[in-house]
C-alpha cells in the first residue's frame, strides 16, 4: 500500500471525485467509489482499492466514510479527508435534511402516512435481506458462532439492553469462542 | 437546544467507534436512545429509518435524519459528524501500522469473533425495524418480497423501496 503515489492530487479534484461517486452511488455507494477511484480516474489498482477496504472493514464506523477518510489522508493529510468527506456527504447531507423537513411539515398527510407505511415496509425488509446475507454464512460455520450470533440477537433486539453491555458481554465471549478456530 | 445537540453528539460519536460492521450494526441502540430521550416515536422512528434509506447517501445518513428531526440544520450537522468523525480518525491512524498488524493472530482473531457479533447486531435491527413497519397484511407481504429481492441482491434497492412506496400509496 505504501506503493500509492496520491500526493499530485488536489483537494479540489479529491472532493469532485467523491462527488461524483456520491451522485453516481444512489443506493450503493461503494460500488460507485471503486467505478470513479479505479475504473475512471485510475488512482487506485483494483488490488489497492481492496487493500485500503479490507482495512476499512476491520475498523468500526461506516466502511465508505472511512475509506474516503483514509483516501482523503492518504493524498493531501488532513484537509484531504476533509475534502472527500464533504464531497461524499455534502449533497447528501442537504437532500436529508430537506427531506426531513418535508416529513416535518407533510408526514401527518393520509396519502403521505400511507406511502411511508409502504416504504417503511420495504426498508424493513431491505434490512432483512442483509441481516440474512451477513447472518446466514455465519449460522453455517459451525455452533460457536451460532451460540454468539443467538445470544447478540436476544440481548440486542429481544431484551434490549443498551448496546456497552451487550459488547461486555459477548465480545469477550465471541473472543475465547474464536481463539479455538482461529489457528495460530 | 445545545443539550440536544451535545446528547446527539455524545450518542453518535460513541456509536461511530461501536458500529462493528458498519452503521446498521448500531441501528438497534439508535432506536433504543431515541426513545430513552423522547426525540420519535417507534412508529416515526422507522418512517426516519425509511427516509433515511430512499435518500441518496451510505447508510449513515440515519444519523443525519434523526440529527434534523431532533433539532433541524445544526442538529443534522453535529450527528453526522460525530457518526463519522471518531471513526475516520481512528481508521488514518490505524491505517498507518496495517501493513505489520493485518496478517498478526490477534487481527485476525479480533475479526473472526467480530463476524458473527455484527450479524447478531444486524439481524437485531432488522427484527426491531419489521416488528414496527409491520402492521397488517400488505406491509408484511411488501417487506417478505423486498427481503426476498435484497437479499438475492438481483434488484436494485432504490426499485424495492419506491415500489413499497407506491403500493403503501395505492393500497393501504
Amino acid at each position: 500500500m505504501s506503493k500509492i503515489s496520491l500526493s499530485h492530487l488536489s483537494r479540489g479534484a479529491l472532493f469532485l471525485a467523491f462527488l461524483e461517486a456520491s451522485l453516481a452511488g444512489f443506493g450503493g455507494v461503494l460500488p460507485a467509489a471503486r467505478r470513479v477511484l479505479v475504473d475512471g480516474r485510475k488512482w487506485l489498482t483494483q488490488d489497492e482499492f481492496n487493500e485500503l477496504f479490507a482495512l476499512c472493514q476491520a475498523m468500526p464506523g461506516a466502511n465508505i466514510t472511512n475509506l474516503s477518510f483514509l483516501f482523503g489522508a492518504r493524498a493531501r493529510g488532513w484537509s484531504g479527508a476533509v475534502a472527500t468527506v464533504a464531497g461524499l456527504l455534502g449533497v447528501p447531507v442537504v437532500l436529508v435534511v430537506v427531506f426531513t423537513g418535508l416529513y416535518a411539515r407533510y408526514g401527518a398527510l393520509v396519502p403521505v402516512r400511507h406511502a411511508l407505511a409502504g416504504l417503511g415496509a420495504a426498508a424493513a425488509g431491505l434490512l432483512l435481506g442483509a441481516a440474512g446475507r451477513i447472518a446466514l454464512p455465519n449460522l453455517r460455520r459451525g455452533w460457536r458462532d451460532v451460540l454468539v450470533v443467538a445470544l447478540v440477537f436476544a440481548l440486542a433486539g429481544l431484551v434490549r439492553w443498551p448496546m456497552i453491555w451487550v459488547m461486555a458481554l459477548s465480545v469477550p465471549l465471541a473472543l475465547v469462542l474464536a481463539a479455538r478456530a482461529v489457528r495460530p | 437546544m445545545s443539550g440536544v445537540l451535545v446528547a446527539l453528539g455524545l450518542l453518535f460519536g460513541r456509536l461511530s467507534l461501536l458500529a462493528v460492521g458498519g452503521t446498521n450494526a448500531v441501528v438497534p441502540e439508535i432506536l433504543r436512545a431515541t426513545l430513552a430521550h423522547g426525540w420519535a416515536t417507534r412508529g416515526q422512528f422507522v418512517q426516519l429509518f425509511a427516509i433515511s434509506n430512499a435518500a441518496p447517501g451510505p447508510n449513515v445518513m440515519i444519523s443525519t435524519v434523526l440529527g434534523a428531526h431532533v433539532a433541524g440544520w445544526p442538529g443534522a450537522l453535529v450527528a453526522t459528524v460525530a457518526m463519522v468523525l471518531p471513526s475516520g480518525v481512528l481508521v488514518i491512524w490505524a491505517g498507518r501500522a496495517w501493513e505489520t498488524w493485518r496478517e498478526t493472530r490477534a487481527r485476525r482473531l479480533l475479526q473472526a469473533a467480530l463476524l458473527p457479533v455484527t450479524a447478531g447486531l444486524i439481524t437485531a435491527a432488522a427484527w426491531l425495524i419489521t416488528c414496527q413497519a409491520v402492521t397488517g397484511a400488505l406491509t408484511a407481504l411488501i417487506a417478505g418480497l423486498c427481503a426476498f429481492g435484497s437479499y438475492n441482491g438481483r434488484v436494485h434497492p432504490l426499485v424495492l423501496l419506491g415500489a413499497g412506496a407506491l403500493a403503501g400509496l395505492a393500497l393501504l
